[in-house]
């Protein structure tokens, strides 16, 4: 449980600017038990292609960046971090020794997971809400959408910051009833410090073709800004105020 | 933001003291324009809000020049050269753009972007550049050349030895400045305004009377041959100033006046030398006093004093050179580096950022982008906040900005140095180059595989050791070899710049830059390396992985496998950075053992302007998995695609490179799209300010920030006419994308864009 504790690291991104404020370490650790349609990352769901790594290392890694990421940190993504809690508390509780910011990118399904002493060493949770139907949710998914609710009114209650991201998918999560069961939710909690719409891009396209995943969002367009401006309109019917 | 017209301030109205408001000083006393800086600038930690948009006269003339830009694109990149008239300081009368609109004056010819023509680097290569542009030069002058007057290109080959020229013919080393101007000299211009020429002629009368009783050496008698020309040089100035109705023989009087005296000074150098680089220096700051004074007397508004920036900025944008095709391929997009360095910090800790340093950076908002001049921030921690976030806005705007570690240079050049050409940190005025292009380490390390002989034509070029026989390449073997191959290759390459510099001084000197030194200075002999991350990874390779040689039926080794994973430069991994590291350091020992012209100390650059592609193409597969004739990484980058762990990681590896042993600078070109810069303008300006205080903190020295979507490069190279102002930069300089040859356009398109993932 401590400094060597294990983890499977699938890479990392050195420059992180859009996960997390500030520039941040993304470590992007194996494994995900969701199988969401658009993943701009297919190739982190199984661990078979991570680098098993104590936390003392990659936490030592981390620090050969503190004059970058002064007013950033480090945010552990995926895949699902939350298949490996015992190795994100054993980095977060470093990293929180050695005075960085810790952001935790989720969706939130493995909540049950992360105890509340992992939490407390988290001073940030990216969570992605991926639709507000759970309907919707499964077909994204895969999996349900109660999970993901259930943590969130956690993390409120425990006053843990979070910033809630969707990613807007035109004709699979665009739809106004979705977006704004989204934002109803959203607006349900207090401890909400930022809303993002991530637009889809194709960027899963490729890594699936090289992985011979089945990629359904083929035919599916990016989303333009004029989207993301609706889907704002839509968080701001229930008072939310969506970037 | 428009503003109405300024009311022009007539040029003759002298302060009853040119100095008058001025903070007393040494400066008074002897030539030191950086005491009369420290004693009176106003540092400025506000924010961009003061600044004034273009004036009407401001956008009628950057109309009448963007219409001449356009003229001279559609004439296939040269709208008219002189074939008459050698350039000289004084050689031209005045010339105008649209005398009513301009500012501040001055052209190298009669006419805006006719270029002057200059023999004297070499006749031939004159010829040959008019030739490219179906002109002739004039049968007079072409004879009085050919048969009364030797050019500095003439003088080198009789001095080139055998092994030199086959060198030079196989590309090991290329792009020597024998057959042009060597440039990268920075004049004091600032002298001239501070000072006027009267009393520079009689500062360099009496450095003459200091050495008339001095002994003869042929040293001696050099300089007092040359400083005879300076205060010839000098007088010439006086007339080219004169014929535009100006009196420089007197200090400036007022803000109009110290830009345009700065000005005509950096003109005659200008027209005088078609060097690589000619660069501005660092004249913002100074600049700037006489601005605050104007403005504090009332004589001037905000929106004058941008015009007079404007307008400055215009000229600097119109300075052009004739330049054969060879030459084109190596410096590409027709670049003259008239490099202006901005801010740094005093070393009484106080920040160099006036007014005046946002004027100059918002000459890209109020003209548009530009490669010219090349704008290079001295970047230091202590910068204020609003200066940075500003630097961060302009970078993300336009790709216009290059970024330069003040708090590395400082403690070797002081607080008054300026960058010649790219990442060439010099003491203004103190202190001079003779510019080295660089060698092909690369290359060299394919020479040391295969005995001397060059792996493209077989042909014996380097000394003929022992060529590697065995099948796959022996890591410490091959140390060895390549080892005994850089002692060559510095010894040749050193000879020869020794050859050129001397030649240059005594055929093509730059009497007028000289002029505007002091009498005694510092001289450094800017030696370069090509093909640092190819040489790093190779190695790599070699130690972690295997690589198995393909061998020609001539036995020559011109391919190569490697067989396993290797780390590779760039990833901030310490296996192969302290390759790249110690090859640094090694080359540099070798340079410093070298015999050197003139007493100059050499140093080393790790930069290839745009060479990196022909190097590429005249270089053999190497050892890393490279193949043959595809581009070098520009300057300090990594290998595109290699590396794998982000734009920091790579930033982290290349700022490990050490500047004690690359004095000349290491060039970094960065490349990230909009998107993977933040979400929001705040995110980006803040995120790029906090990736350079990281990266220069980590002792980066350089850094070139390029804004953009692949797409929109793309889209303008199939159809530049919609992209005329479309600028990036390349290795320590910056260019217009649609000049670049498309070769060019392809190798940048597919560098390392850092994306979102």
């Amino acid at each position: 449980m401590g400094p060597e504790t294990i983890g499977h690291v699938h890479s990392v991104e050195t420059c992180g600017t859009v996960d997390g404020p500030g520039m941040r370490y993304v470590a992007f650790l194996g494994g995900c038990p969701l199988h969401c349609q658009y993943c701009h990352n297919p190739d982190t769901r199984c661990q078979s292609n991570s680098t098993p790594r104590t936390a003392q290392e990659l936490v030592n890694d981390v620090l050969r960046y503190r004059n970058f990421i002064r007013n950033g940190g480090l945010t552990l993504s995926g895949g699902e971090p939350m298949m490996q809690p015992n190795f994100v508390r054993a980095v977060f509780r470093l990293a929180k020794e050695a005075g960085i910011h810790t952001a935790l990118d989720t969706s939130g399904f493995l909540g049950e997971l992360a105890d509340d002493e992992l939490l407390s060493l988290t001073d940030l949770v990216l969570l992605d809400i991926k639709s507000g139907d759970p309907d919707t949710y499964r077909e994204v998914t895969g999996v349900n959408l109660a999970p993901t609710q259930f943590f969130a009114r956690r993390l409120d209650a425990l006053k843990v910051p979070v910033w809630i991201r969707f990613v807007l998918v035109p004709g699979l999560t665009d739809d106004a009833e979705n977006i704004r069961a989204v934002a109803a939710f959203v607006a349900t909690l207090e401890n909400v410090g930022r809303v993002e719409i991530l637009p889809f891009r194709q960027y899963g396209r490729s890594k699936c073709e090289m992985l011979k995943i089945p990629y359904l969002l083929e035919e599916t367009r990016p989303a333009n800004p004029e989207d993301v401006q609706r889907a704002r309109s839509l968080f701001a019917t229930q008072g939310v105020t969506a970037v | 933001m428009k503003t109405t017209d300024a009311p022009s301030v007539k040029a003759s109205q002298p302060h009853d003291d040119a100095w008058s408001g001025f903070q007393p000083g040494a400066w008074q006393n002897a030539i030191d324009v950086r005491d009369f800086i420290q004693q009176n600038y106003k540092p400025y930690d506000g924010d961009s809000s003061f600044l004034s948009g273009p004036t009407t006269r401001t956008e009628a003339l950057w109309s009448v020049v963007t219409d001449l830009l356009a003229q001279e694109r559609a004439a296939g990149g040269v709208l008219d050269a002189d074939t008459e008239l050698v350039s000289a300081v004084d050689s031209h009368g005045p010339g105008y753009i649209r005398r009513e609109l301009e500012t501040i004056v001055g052209l190298q010819t009669d006419a805006p972007l006719k270029r002057a023509m200059m023999p004297y680097g070499g006749v031939r290569i004159a010829q040959k550049a008019l030739e490219a542009h179906q002109r002739m030069m004039a049968p007079e002058v072409a004879d009085i050349f050919a048969k009364h007057r030797k050019t500095h290109n003439d003088g080198v080959f009789d001095g080139y030895t055998p092994d030199i020229r086959a060198a030079r013919s196989a590309g090991i080393v290329t792009g020597l400045p024998d057959g042009y101007g060597r440039g990268r000299i920075i004049g004091d211009y600032r002298r001239v305004a501070l000072y006027g020429v009267d009393r520079l002629i009689a500062g360099r009368k009496q450095d003459i009377a200091a050495t008339d009783n001095l002994p003869f050496s042929e040293e001696w008698v050099r300089q007092r041959e040359e400083m005879a020309d300076q205060i010839r040089a000098l007088k010439a100035l006086v007339t080219m100033a004169k014929a535009y109705g100006f009196d420089i023989s007197r200090p400036a009087a007022n803000a109009v006046e110290a830009v345009q005296w700065t000005y005509f000074a950096y003109l005659g150098a200008v027209k005088a030398q078609n060097g690589a680089a000619m660069s501005f220096g660092r004249t913002s700051t100074f600049l700037d006093i006489y601005i605050q004074r104007d403005l504090d007397a009332k004589l001037i508004t905000e929106e004058r004093a941008q015009e007079i920036i404007d307008h400055l900025v215009m000229k600097m944008r119109l300075v052009r050179f004739i330049r054969t095709p060879d030459y084109d391929q190596l410096f590409s997009g027709d670049p003259t580096w008239v490099t202006e360095s901005i801010g740094g910090v005093g070393e009484d800790g106080r920040p160099l950022v006036t007014r005046n340093s946002f004027r100059f950076l918002h000459t890209l908002h109020n003209l548009g982008p530009a490669p010219e001049p090349n704008l290079t921030v001295l970047w230091s921690e202590k910068l204020p906040n609003a200066f940075k976030d500003f630097c961060a806005q302009v970078s993300i705007t336009t790709s216009a900005i290059q970024y330069e570690n003040d708090d590395l240079m400082r403690p070797y050049w002081g607080d008054d140095y300026g960058i010649a050409c790219c990442v060439s940190a010099m003491r203004i005025g103190h202190q001079m180059q003779f510019f080295g292009a660089r060698a092909n380490l690369a290359k060299a390390m394919l020479y040391a595989i295969n005995g001397g002989r060059d792996e493209k034509t077989g042909e014996q070029i380097g000394p003929a050791y022992p060529a590697i026989t065995g099948e796959y390449l022996d890591h410490d073997e091959f140390m060895a070899r390549f080892d005994a191959m850089m002692d060559w290759l510095a010894t040749t390459y050193v000879k020869a710049l020794n050859i050129i510099h001397y030649m240059h001084d005594r055929y093509c000197p730059e009497h007028l830059l000289m002029a505007l030194h002091d009498r005694e200075i510092l001289r450094t002999l800017a030696c370069g390396i090509a093909g640092l991350s190819v040489v790093a990874d190779s190695i790599s390779a070699m130690r972690h992985a295997r690589v198995r040689i393909i061998r020609d039926e001539r036995g020559l080794a011109t391919d190569y496998e490697v067989e396993g994973e290797y780390p590779a430069y760039g990833n901030n991994d310490d296996r192969v950075d302290s390759i790249a590291t110690q090859i640094v350091a090694t080359f540099m020992g070798k340079l410093r053992e070298q015999p050197i012209y003139r007493n100059a100390v050499p140093t080393q650059s790790v930069l290839t302007i745009t060479s990196n592609v022909v190097y590429g193409k005249k270089t053999g597969s190497t050892p890393d998995g490279r193949k043959a004739g595809e581009p070098f990484a520009p300057g300090a980058n990594p290998m595109h695609g290699r590396d794998r762990n982000g734009a920091i990681a790579s930033m982290a590896s290349v700022a490990k490179l050490p500047y004690e042993d690359s004095q000349d600078g290491i060039s970094y070109t960065f490349s990230i799209v909009p998107g993977a810069l933040g979400r929001t303008a705040e995110e980006r300006t803040h995120n790029l300010v906090n990736l350079m205080d990281g990266y220069f903190t980590e002792g980066g020295h350089h850094i070139n920030v390029n804004v953009f979507d692949r797409e929109t490069l793309e889209e303008a190279m199939n159809h530049p006419e919609k992209f005329p102002q479309l600028t990036l930069r390349v290795s320590g300089y910056a260019v217009n994308f649609i000049k670049l040859t498309r070769e060019q356009q392809i190798d940048v398109i597919n560098r390392t864009f850092h994306s979102v993932r």
